[in-house]
């Protein structure tokens, strides 16, 4: 059983099912990946383990206990956080009011946590006073992942954060992304870029049409030529 | 040199001290309504009968300590009685949120929706209003009247013209400077403050950062219903108390706030004072002013004015539109359209 | 129960409250009532064209039933030759270098080549310039006319057409103003439509209060002719004495009784043409595409339907007919009265008569506007009657008691505001709701 583990997942947004008996996991530690076609089901697994949809069947169990039922507000006070895709910053605040808000459910002292941040991200403090509307697409997602790392969480959830950047960004995202990881945060990232993804991945899962169809570390994946075949271009 | 300070001095009293104080109160109303539009979402039709209300409650209990000789000695004893009108507004307001407005929200309604409710709201205010207090006109300014009389003014100067600055001009403003002061700081400076800033952005990432929102809501209705107490008693001992006035105000009101930019407090202030300066620079007769700063005895044949005073109303509305053309997000970038 | 079945009743009910009202106070009360409710009716029409087909909400009903009002006095008021031979012509000028710059002023928005800025800024120079221009031609011109008999004329009068004309002109009045106003403020989102509308019918009916020389402003215009006969001219007549004393009736009365019937057998015409016309255009092709927009605007308009234009036609029936209404109202009066052009009397209350008839039906409007109209009038006397008994345990002049009774009228708005929110809240869908829905 991993720290965070979702198992037999069958759900969807109201209508037909999405999901049909998948299961995702991660560990401390641990960066896990899950990658998959279009419409596969990837984000939708990922919203189900932080309870943004109500699951027709399975379980979601955090640290060994039955988190299923909870409401996300709760599950970020367990020590859960997501970092969306689209919409993940407050626009009209600056970068530091970003962090505070991120903050938000905290009740003591968290300003040596922001300092962790800023280390992890220099660009952001430099531009702390600025609103984050104003920043370039690679600099807002760091002002994302930074609010959501603000509660100092177990476990955080990454929806394609890599989406729209340039490459240079993504590679400096993955970076980052691992440096987190080795304090001993579980990541799980859903992600579009597949290869580069499985690269730094520990875990890796190929999800199709909601259902696990490939688990295995993430070399092996991209070693494997079925995969390679069906999902990495060969 | 004397004729340029007689029209500086003609100015300031019929437009710069005028103006202050009715933009300071629009300013008030506007801040209320744009509050409610950023954290609520929708246009409350109905604040302008909150005001009303809290204007009203402030003038019964003002009757009740003059009757019970307590006053304020130079300033009007309706300061006084404010508090009391401030706290009956805000649980009237957080009255009709749970029992009309959250139903609403619930079932996500659109904003057509909220409006016609506010207008439903505002009926029953109107009604409840003009049957508490009654329809007609209340004069309930007490104190000192001026702060600086005309006559004094020009003894003091020896100008020919004189400028008059009553009370409730300067509590006017003077309070809307506070006021404005308190809101910006709980707004930039405040934990609570800054989740509803927050909220307002982006509502989804604001419950994924654990912001309450019943609490975001409930606070939102809090400071509204104060701003729109105090706007509307600083409104009736500036204007004298009629209730029928102030469906009227709503009109201005929404001006100042789309153009100062909706959902935008600095917005809301900025929009108050420029519809009322507008208002009076644009119905001004000037007349005697240029009088004074052209050389020589030559006087303008006729007022020289604009537009007659009447229109008074128009011109927030003109300014409206042509803001709504121009520049639909107002001057600060309120939300959009 | 079926639907038909269901109206049937509460058309019913309906009837038999104006019955009652006929019988416990009088049939004048009651026929004047009725007279009201079938003109309320009309404009409820009216504003349902708008909603119920577009989902447009216009908040500024008032304006448009001004500008009815105005056509009756423009139509039917005999010209007052003196007014016009001292300025009637270069007044006519000044109005229309007004028109015209308005008109100016928005096809330069709309054509003028360049940013959305610079083209605001163009039509607002355009506008302002005819508005100083117009005030130059005008002004003399209006000192003139308001100086000819203010007393009595102090304008310029009308054209002197019989009254009935200007039920359709008030229609025109108001369809022009409407696609002026369309123009500017239909692209907008539906809150900021219903405040756009609301400024102009304010501005609308300032400008009849301040505009002297065009309908005497503040001062009223009355006398204006009637289509129906004068109870004065009745009471002269012998079959209507005879008819007196066989039904036992006051001379005066039946006179009076007289006249309101034959206002109601006009107005109900008018209203069966105008709801049979909105039930033609509803069943029709234009009636569905119309609905299709409301229900899915965006589909709509990737399936190349032009969403604005569609709005601009809806826009302009609407108010063509709520103009019509406004005219028929003054003709019922007798005297334009442009104060009496309220926000909450005409805006506000047709809009409860919308939602708790039945938005998007045209059945619900009518009796929508016969409900709450009925309501508004009646509300007054059971409201003091309730207060009165409430109040009977305090002494006959305990001055709360008193000042409760004096101000138990004001307790028909709370009631309506009380109406509005139980309907939308509980029965969204009115008394008689959209078919098909």
């Amino acid at each position: 059983m991993s720290f965070l583990q979702g198992g037999g997942l069958y759900g969807g947004y109201g209508g037909a099912d999405i999901l049909h008996g998948c299961s995702i996991g991660v560990d401390k530690g641990e960066v896990a990946v899950v990658v998959g076609p279009n419409g596969a089901g990837k984000s939708t697994a990922m919203r189900a383990l932080f309870g943004l949809l109500d699951l027709r069947e399975g379980s979601v169990v955090l640290d060994e206990k039955d988190i299923s039922r909870l409401p996300p507000q709760e599950r970020v006070t367990l020590g859960m956080s997501f970092v969306p895709q689209n919409a993940n910053v407050f626009t009209s605040m600056t970068v530091e009011e970003n962090l505070e808000m991120g903050a938000f459910v905290r009740q003591d002292d968290f300003r040596p946590t922001m300092d962790q941040v800023f280390s992890l991200f220099p660009v952001l403090g430099q531009k702390r006073s600025q609103p984050a509307g104003e920043l370039s697409g690679g600099q807002r997602q760091q002002v994302a992942v930074g609010r959501a790392l603000m509660t100092q969480p177990s476990v955080l959830m990454l929806d394609e954060p890599t989406a729209g950047v340039s490459p240079i960004v993504m590679d400096e995202l993955f970076d980052r992304v691992i440096e987190i990881a080795k304090t001993g945060i579980a990541i799980l990232m859903v992600e579009q870029n597949a290869r580069q993804a499985l690269e730094i991945a520990d875990r890796g899962f190929v999800l199709v049409q909601g259902q696990n169809r490939y688990t295995d570390t993430g070399q092996a994946l991209l070693a494997d030529p079925e995969v390679r075949r069906s999902f990495l271009g060969g | 040199m004397t004729d340029i300070l007689n029209a500086l001095v003609l100015l300031a009293n019929f437009v710069l001290v005028p103006g202050l104080t009715y933009g300071s109160q629009l300013a008030l109303g506007a801040l209320g309504v744009t509050m409610i539009y950023a954290v609520l979402r929708f246009s409350n039709f109905g604040h302008g009968e909150t005001m009303s209300f809290g204007a009203m409650i402030t003038i019964l209990t003002t009757w009740w300590l003059q009757e019970k000789g307590i006053t304020f000695g130079v300033l009007p004893t309706a300061l006084l009685a404010l508090p009391v009108g401030i706290i009956a507004t805000v649980v009237m307001c957080l009255l009709f949120d749970r029992v009309v407005y959250r139903y609403y929200r619930r079932e996500k309604a659109n904003p057509v929706t909220y409006l016609i409710v506010s207008v439903g709201i505002l009926f029953i205010l109107s009604g409840l209003v003009r049957f508490i207090i009654g329809p007609q006109d209340r004069v309930f300014a007490d104190g000192e009247r001026f702060i600086m009389k005309a006559r004094a003014f020009k003894q003091m100067t020896g100008l020919d013209q004189g400028l008059a600055i009553k009370t409730t001009q300067g509590v006017t403003v003077v309070t809307a400077i506070v006021i404005v002061a308190l809101i910006f700081w709980f707004l930039n400076r405040t934990r609570t403050g800054k989740s509803m800033r927050a909220y307002s952005d982006n509502e989804d990432l604001a419950l994924l950062s654990g912001i309450n929102p019943a609490k975001v809501v409930a606070i939102t209705w809090v400071i509204t219903g104060a701003l729109a107490a105090i706007a509307g008693t600083l409104y009736g001992l500036d204007k004298g108390y009629k209730p029928f006035t102030y469906l009227g105000l709503v009109l201005p009101i929404f001006a100042s706030a789309i153009v100062g930019g909706v959902g935008n407090p600095l917005g809301a202030i900025a929009g108050g004072f420029v519809v009322a300066f507008s208002e009076l620079l644009l119905t001004f007769a000037y007349k005697r002013v240029i009088a004074y700063l052209t050389p020589g005895d030559w006087i303008p044949e006729g007022l020289v004015q604009l537009l007659s005073t009447d229109y008074k109303l128009a011109v927030s509305f003109v300014i409206l539109v042509i803001v709504l053309l121009v520049k639909p997000t107002g001057i600060f970038s309120g939300k959009t359209l | 129960m079926s639907t038909n079945l269901r109206n049937i009743l509460l058309f019913t009910i309906m009837g038999a409250l104006l019955v009652a009202v006929g019988v416990i106070q009088s049939a004048n009360v009651a026929l004047a009532i009725l007279n009201l409710c079938l003109i309320s009716a009309i404009m409820t029409l009216g504003v349902n064209i708008q909603w119920g087909y577009a989902g447009l909400f216009n908040a500024g009903v008032m304006g448009f039933a001004a500008l009815g009002g105005l056509a009756a006095v423009l139509v039917s008021f005999p010209p007052v030759p003196e007014a016009w031979a001292v300025g009637g012509s270069r007044a006519m000028l000044g109005a229309v270098t007004g028109a015209l710059s308005i008109v100016l002023a928005i096809l330069a928005f709309k054509m003028i080549p360049g940013g959305r800025r610079l083209r605001g800024w163009a039509a607002a120079a355009v506008a302002l310039s005819g508005v100083v221009l117009m005030r130059f031609i005008l002004d003399p011109a209006v000192e003139a006319i308001e100086a000819v008999e203010p007393a009595r004329t102090g304008f310029l009068g009308g054209l002197g057409l019989p009254i009935v004309f200007s039920w359709i002109a008030g229609g025109a009045f108001a369809a022009l103003a409407a696609w002026g106003i369309g123009k500017i403020a239909l692209g907008l989102r539906s809150d900021y439509l219903a405040i756009a509308t609301l400024g102009i019918s304010e501005i609308i009916v300032y400008f009849l209060k301040n505009e002297d020389w065009l309908a005497r402003g503040v001062k009223n215009v009355n006398g204006l002719p009637r289509p129906v006969p004068y109870e004065i001219e009745l009471q002269k007549t012998l079959w209507v004495q005879e008819l007196a004393a066989k039904l036992d009736f006051n001379v005066i009365e039946l006179s009076s009784i007289i006249v309101k019937l034959s206002y109601a057998g006009l107005f109900i015409g008018v209203l069966a043409i105008v709801f049979w016309l909105s039930e033609r255009a509803l069943k029709s092709p234009w009636g569905r595409m119309m609905r299709a927009i409301r229900d899915n605007e965006i589909a709509a308009s990737a399936m190349g339907k032009d969403v604005t234009w569609r709005h601009l036609q809806v826009f302009v029936l609407g108010s063509a007919v709520i103009g019509l209404a406004g005219a028929m109202l003054t003709t019922l009066d007798g005297i334009f009265t442009p104060a009496s052009y309220q926000p909450l009397r005409f805006t506000f209350l047709i809009w409860v008569m919308v939602i708790v008839g039945g938005s998007g039906n045209n059945l619900g409007s009518i009796l929508g506007g016969f409900a709450i109209w009925f309501f508004w009038i009646e509300a007054e006397p059971i409201g003091l009657a309730v207060i009165e008994l409430l109040t009977s345990g305090m002494g006959e002049d305990h001055a709360l008691r008193l000042h409760l009774i004096e101000n138990a009228a004001h307790t028909r708005l709370a009631t309506m505001g009380v109406v509005l929110l139980m309907v939308l809240r509980f029965s969204p869908r009115g008394l008689i709701p959209e078919r098909g829905k």
